[in-house]
Parts: structure tokens; sequence; C-alpha cells
């Protein structure tokens, strides 16, 4: 897509969103397209890291954890403003990708998976064994609602603004990476390591830099999660919530924003659905998750795409 | 001095377990260079299989006990068959996904099964525990040591008596060059299935008797016998074992001398430090392609 | 001790793989400016010592000096910062990126645009952008395939994309320039549009080591051949005496024929 397209594609994404928030009233409609703003976050910083840049994560639950449990520790025990608790959150989550990243992401393809798994696994485990500053498996509570100057975003309306503009800035400025000289950097790495370097790219430093870029996303979205809900526990961070975000990225489709968007919303949707199917939930879900890799391993955007482009190349012969 | 050895007992024992489950993730990536993310679940269903067989229907242990392993392994194959052979671009990161997807539905079935309740079973034979110098020391322990000395010399002479057990070794190597010299690959796929899948079964049937078996017991035992495996070297058959008695006991001293907390903190942290220093585990063949 | 008129010194370089020794002795300079020939047959070390000279790999042994400065313990791509660049024996494209953005990460030394400076697209970094794509497009004006920008780069013919392997090194603007076997898989007519590019890159005062098995295109556009036969440097003369060097004959040429055509 081309820059116009682009504009094109913002517009109408902050226009669906103005339309959205201002004609839904429903708290549970408003609450679940929040739940999917948060997703998209989680998805897009995985993306960039994983889609554009070809390295597995199967920990970035952990920054999202990061971002939550630093600012409810910050803002409830301590009684920081939420506005200084931010940067807190970000940084933590930024500082502890840059101190696992030098050493992880020398490693690729399934060793990088399984050491990002571990650390996954680790930062869980001490959120739910720490409890004297987590709170510990029963989860901590009484994280107060986010104020900015006067505003207190409170409402289900309010904050699904906030969080829908912050998915609207994080979405530009993820384009606006990919676009630039960086952006291309990390496709090449993802396309070949060995050329990438072979033309001047310094791959290490590239990869942990999108590494600590997109750990601090995630920690964005923890800490919107927390003052969303005012009480978060260990479960939200686990393994299980770090292969939500991969699935999400790879449904949507690898290397594709509006990709995130879309395995964001699906990902957060589905559980929803499957509400019907009750105790056979978790029997539909894994079978969709098998499906759509087996038949559509470039995910629902490039699949789709494939597939419209079979068909046409069919029909021109 | 009784303490260390009461660790040491409780640390053989689950090692010897995640040895298993090591054992069927390193057989299984040797040959098809996939990592089974729903390995786990094989065990919970062998584990499950094995309480429904031997407690509700009162099948004798030793008929209780194959079968429930060839039914897991015959799941296994299923697996193989429908979920894993119809991919096209065996690429990580979307067979990561397929099998975290079988993991979930196989968690799934497990509870339509069985229900959200944990079973338990009795032990293999009805001995009080024997005392080793003041430490108790449970019969089970002691099947489960025997069983799994045995499992593992039994793979041992497989992988080096038999023509198939070679012909896998060929395959783990090359599966061009196993191609070309006649081997065929496909089954040597479904093989390594079904004997990884039926291992993760044979953990679960002897820990049966020591644990509660529930539908959702099968993540963590698969994520510690990975990194289990991932410690000794994955892909080697005696990596698998050191790995998975080494986690085992320093897991257990781990919980006596630190925090039972942390337990499960231990196998994740090994993790981490032999993929930053050594990533092709302890004994792990040479050099490792890093992919 | 630096030497003026030699852009690469290569001192004393071994290096084995296990048991496998790839290079010994390896000892030669390149002239400024020049086109030297490396050739050998299969196995002999060529690309190995592409490898060892752009960084891939420490040599176990022995300096690599690119202008006067010994690049020994340099990083890949700190190397190519000073202008080292090189192809690939097997094409190495970034084939889900376009012809143009191929030449564009080509141009990654020689822009500056970081992280911070993409999200808010100062106005320094727009115009290094497009100052960024009018390079790349002469690039692939020099080579041709202008008109394919903006097709994705693993649908080019195969032939095309050797060029274009060559453009993205060019983008880096070397001093030195690496080309491993770049006329394989070309036909003739490809071949000799290859040797004119060749003399045209050098000509803007690049210097090249080229490895190629087409010894007509070798023969007549290297100043200088240097021979590798099992990782020992067997010969270092012009063309012409090394085209009549017995040990070279015995020990390259006679295979080489034959090897040359029936790839
Ligand atoms: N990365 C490597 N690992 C192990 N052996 C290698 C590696 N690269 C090259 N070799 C070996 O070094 C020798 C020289 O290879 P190479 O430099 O590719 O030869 P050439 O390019 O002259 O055909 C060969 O025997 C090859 O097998
Ligand atoms: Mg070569």
């Amino acid at each position: 897509m081309n820059d116009k397209a682009h504009k094109i594609a913002y517009a109408v994404f902050a226009l669906a969103v103005i339309l959205l928030g201002w004609q839904v009233d429903n708290q549970y409609y408003l609450q679940l397209m929040i739940f999917i703003g948060l997703n998209t976050l989680l998805a897009l910083s995985l993306n960039m890291l994983m889609g554009y840049a070809g390295q597995i994560s199967l920990g970035h639950a952990a920054f999202y954890g990061i971002g939550a449990y630093v600012t409810a520790i910050l803002t409830t025990t301590y009684q920081v403003a939420p506005v200084l608790a931010l940067p807190a959150a970000v940084g933590t989550a930024m500082l502890v990708a840059w101190i696992v990243g030098i050493p992880t992401l020398r490693l690729s393809g399934y060793y990088l998976g399984m050491g990002t798994l571990g650390f996954g696994m680790i930062v869980h485990i001490v959120l739910r064994e720490w409890s004297s500053v987590t709170g510990g498996a029963s989860g901590f509570v009484g994280i107060p609602p986010l104020e900015i100057g006067l505003v207190v975003f409170a409402s289900g309306k309010n904050y699904f603004f906030l969080v829908w503009a912050v998915v609207l800035l994080c979405l530009i400025m993820c384009r606006r990476i990919i676009d630039s000289r960086v952006g291309r950097a990390l496709r090449s790495i993802h396309d070949g390591e060995k050329a990438a370097a072979a033309v001047g790219v310094d791959t290490k430093k590239l990869k942990l830099q999108v590494f600590v870029f997109s750990a601090g996303m995630a920690a964005l979205a923890g800490f919107l999660y927390a003052h969303l809900v005012y009480f978060i526990s260990p479960g939200t961070f686990s393994f299980v919530a770090s292969i939500r975000i991969v699935t999400m990225v790879v449904i949507g489709g690898m290397a594709s924003i509006w990709g995130a968007l879309l395995g964001a919303s699906l990902l957060t949707l589905l559980p929803e659905w499957l509400h019907a199917f009750s105790e056979f939930e978790m029997v539909v879900y894994g079978l969709i998750l098998m499906g759509v890799m087996i038949f559509l391993p470039r995910g629902l955007t490039r699949g789709v795409l494939d597939v419209y482009e079979r068909y046409r190349k069919n029909h021109d012969r | 001095m009784q303490e260390i050895l009461q660790y040491l007992f409780s640390g053989l024992t689950n090692g010897a377990i995640y040895a298993v489950i090591a054992l069927g993730f390193s057989m299984l990536y040797s040959s098809t260079e996939l990592i089974n993310f729903a390995h786990g679940e094989f065990v919970m269903l062998g584990a499950l299989c094995m309480v429904t067989l031997a407690v509700n229907l009162g099948f004798p242990l030793i008929p209780a006990f194959f079968l429930s392993i060839c039914a897991v392994a015959a799941a296994g194959l299923l697996f193989e068959r429908l979920a894993i052979r119809p991919v096209r671009h065996p690429e990580p990161i979307v067979l990561i996904i397929i099998t975290v997807g079988a993991s979930i539905f196989l968690r799934g079935v497990g509870m339509l099964i069985w229900g959200k309740d944990a079973h338990s079973m009795p032990p293999f034979s009805q001995h009080p525990p024997l005392d080793v110098a003041g430490a108790r020391l449970l019969i089970q322990s002691i099947w489960i040591l025997i069983i799994v000395a045995a499992l593992t010399a039994a793979l041992q002479m497989f992988y080096r008596r038999t023509l198939t057990g070679k012909a896998m070794t060929a395959c783990a190597v090359s599966k061009k060059a196993a191609w070309i010299v006649g081997i065929p690959t496909k089954w040597m796929v479904m093989l390594a299935f079904g004997l990884s899948t039926g291992m993760g079964a044979v953990a679960g049937a002897i820990i049966a008797p020591i644990t509660m078996s529930s539908y959702d017991m099968g993540t963590m035992l698969g994520l510690k016998g990975f990194c289990a495996a991932m410690l000794g070297g994955l892909g080697s058959l005696w990596g698998a074992i050191l790995g998975g008695f080494l986690l085992g006991i320093l897991e257990a001293l781990g919980v006596g001398y630190i925090s039972s907390g942390l337990k499960d903190a231990t196998a994740f942290v090994l993790l981490l430090l032999v993929l930053y220093v050594r990533p092709q585990g302890i004994i792990g063949a040479g050099e490792v392609k890093r992919f | 001790m630096t030497d003026n008129s030699h852009l690469l010194e290569i001192r004393d370089i071994h290096k084995a793989f296990g048991g496998v020794r790839a290079l010994r002795e390896i000892d030669f300079s390149l002239e400024k400016g020049s086109i030297t020939g490396l050739i050998g047959p299969n196995g002999a070390g060529k690309t190995t010592l592409f490898n060892v000279i752009t960084g891939v790999f420490p040599a176990d042994r022995g300096e690599i000096r690119f202008a006067g400065q010994s690049v020994t313990s340099y990083a890949v791509h700190e190397r190519v910062e000073l202008g080292i660049a090189r192809t690939f024996q097997n094409v190495e494209l970034f084939e889900s990126m376009t012809v143009l953005e191929n030449i564009l990460v080509g141009l990654h030394t020689r822009t500056r645009c970081g992280m911070i400076g993409s999200i808010f697209k100062f106005p320094r970094i727009r115009r290094e952008e497009k100052q960024a794509r009018k390079r790349a497009t002469e690039l692939l004006e020099f080579v041709d395939l202008a008109d394919h920008a903006p097709r994705r780069s693993s649908d080019l013919p195969f032939g095309w994309q050797r060029l274009l392997e060559v453009a993205r090194a060019m983008a880096a603007a070397p001093r030195l320039l690496l080309l491993d076997e770049p006329a394989a898989g070309l036909n003739m007519s490809e071949t000799r549009q290859l040797g004119d590019l060749i003399h045209q890159i050098r000509d803007q005062g690049i210097t090249i080591l080229l490895v190629e098995h087409d010894m007509s295109l070798t023969m007549s556009i290297s100043d200088k051949i240097v021979v590798l036969d099992q990782g020992r440097k067997i010969a270092e003369d012009t063309p012409r005496s090394v085209q009549s060097d017995e040990a070279v004959m015995a020990a390259y040429l006679g295979k080489g024929k034959n090897s040359g055509h029936g790839r």
C-alpha cells in the first residue's frame, strides 16, 4: 500500500472508532472493544518483532505483565500518580527486555522460542510467588483509575476513546518504522540474516532495538489494562497468554499491521462466541487454531489474498 | 543427611518422569525437527486412561498399562495424520501454533471425558514404604525407576540393534539422504510420533499412582520435560535421561533448601542457563545449528 | 607499515573447519583500482576467503588489512561501513522485498535514520529518504533494472537477480567489491554484459576481487590472477603467465575446463 492508501485507511479507522464510541452504550460491548484495543496493541508489538524482524517470542505476556504490575505497585502501594507511573512501567519493561535480549537474541528458531518461553515462565512465577509485593497468586487489588490532569478515565466510553487513540497512534508509529530505513533493515533480517549483515546492517543491535521497542509497547498495553480493571492477577500474564498473542499475530497475518488488528479482534471475540459451546469451548478453540494454521498458514489477511490471487489466475487463463 | 536423602528420593522419582517425557520430545525432534507442544497432553491422556482402565474398569495392571500406551500412541498417530502431515510449509512458528492448538484441543477432550475433578489410583503394588537411613522411599518410586531403566535399555537396543532403529537414526541425520537410500521417511515420521506419544503415555501411567491426575496436568509436565530435554541436549537419548534426573534432583533440592514456591522456576532458570551458555545441551553432539 | 598502493592486504591467513583445512598461509594484496581474479577448483577455499575478508567468521591465524588499517577484529557490518561489499555465490536477495527496497537496504550504511527519527519523520529524515530513493533509482538504471523497481525481487529472472545483487552491493559505496561467481547461471550474452559492468565499476575507482569459473571472462578482465588449490595459494601472476603455469595447469585448468561448462 502506498502513503495515500494508508492515510485513507487511518481516516476510515478513526471514523469507525468515533462512530462506535458514540453509538454504543452497552457497557459489555464497550468493554469488549476496549479489550480488542489492548490486544491489538499486544499483537502489533509482537508483530514488529515476529512478523517483520522474524524473531519468535513465546514470552511476550511477560512484558504485558511487567507493565501492569509496575503501575499497580507504584500507583497503589506508593501512591504515585498514574501519569508518572506510565514512563516507569514502560521503562522497566524496556530495561528488562534489553538485559534479557542480549543473550537471548543470539538464538534463533525453536531455540529462541524456548529462551523467550523460559523467560516468560520465570516472570510469571515471580509475579505469583513474590506475594509481599505483587499480592501473589490471589492477585493485586485496588488499582486506582487513570487520571490525566482533570480527566478521570473511568467510564467505559472515556476509556474506549483513550485506548483506541493509543492504538491509532501506535499503528501510525509502527507503519512509519516499517516504511523507514530501520524497518527495511528489520525485514532484511527476516529474509536473510547473513545477507543483511553483508549489506551493513548491525543485526545484533537492531534485533535488540526492536525487542526493546516491542516490550515497551506491550508494557503500555499492560499499563492500560491495570487501570481498566483495577485488579490484576498473574494468570493473565501466563504462558497461555503469550501463546494467545502469538496466535493473534499469526492468524491475523504476519508482517501486516492491519493483520494485527484483525487477529486481535478475532481472538478476543472468539471466546465470547464460543461460550455458546459451553464445555466444548476448548475443543472448538483448539480445532480452529489448528485448522487455520493447516489451511491458511500465512494467516487470514494473506491467506484470503492468496486464495483470491489463485482464483484470478485460474480465470485469466 | 536423612533430609538430603529424602529430597534425593523425591528428586529421582520426579527426575525419572521428566526423563521419560524428555525422551518423547527428543525422539520426535531428532527425526522430524518438530517440537510438540501437545506432548504434555499425551502424558495426561496416559495417566487418565490408566486410571480409568485400572480403577473404573477393573483391568489388571499390566494390561491396563499396555492398553493405555497403545491407545495414546494411536491418538498420536492420528494427530500426525490429521494435523501435521497436511501442513505444506512446516515452519517452526506454524508448527508451534498447530501443536499448541492440539494441546488445547486435547485438554478440552480430557475435560469432556474425565471432567474437571482430579482422579487417583493405588500404587502398582501394596507395600509399606522402605526405610533407607531414616528416609522414606515409596515402592511406587522403585517401580518408576525400574520401568524407566527398562525403557531406556529397550530404546537403546532399538536404535543400536534393529534395522528400523538405525533407519530412524539415518532420518535424524539427513532426511534427504535417508530418502535416497530408500528409507521410507513417511513411515519413519509416523513411527516417531507413535513412539514419542507412547513414551508420554508411559510417563502418565507411572505417575498416576503418586499424583492426582486431571485434564490440566499436562501443560506443566510437558514444559518441564521439554526443559529437561534441552538441558541434556535436544535429540540425544542419554541427554534426555541426564537432563530429566538433573532437573528432578535440583528441583527437589530447591524445594527443600530455597522455597517450595519457586519450585517451578528451577526448570526454566536451568533452561535459560543452558541456552545462554551451551545451547546444544550438556551432552548434545558438538555443533548444533541454532537454525 | 602501511602500503599506499594496496587497498587490501591478506597476510598469512589460516582457516580450518574441524579437520578440513580450508585456507593455509594465504598471502596476497590487491592493488587499488585493479581487478583481481581468484580462481581454483571447487572446494579450493575461495568462498571461505571471502567470508574471512568480510568477517563472517574469524580466521584462525593471520591478518586482514584494509586501506592500511587492520580490520581483523571488525564485525561484518563495520567492514561494510569501511567500504568492503560483496555478493554471494548463491544469490541472497531479500526475497519478500521489492527490487527498489533491496537497493534501499543496500544503502543502509550510507543513511542515518534511526528508530526515533523514523517515528517522527523529521524534515532531515524525509530529505534523506528522498535522496536514498533517488540514488537507488540511479543504481537500478546502472544495471538496467529501473523498470522493474516495484517488482518482488524473487520474481525476477535469475540473471537479473545477479545484477540486482551487484547493484545492492554497489549501494554501500564500497571501495572494494568482492564478487563470488557472478556469472554462474548466466547465459553468454548476460555474461558479456556482466563483464562490461565489472569494467564500469572498476572505472569508478572501485577495486574488485572476482571469483569466477568462466575462464574467458576472468582472464580477459583481470589485471592479476591468484590461484588457490586445496586451501593454498599456488600461483599469483598476470593472466597470461598463469595460463602457462605448469602447476596451475595440473591443479586446475585441466579440470577447470570441464567443470566450467558442465556445472
Ligand atoms: N561453514 C563451513 N563449515 C565447514 N566447512 C566449510 C564451511 N565453509 C566451507 N567449508 C569447507 O571448506 C572448503 C572450502 O570451501 P569453499 O571456500 O566453499 O570453496 P570454493 O568456494 O573455493 O568452492 C570445502 O572443503 C568446504 O567443505
Ligand atoms: Mg565458492
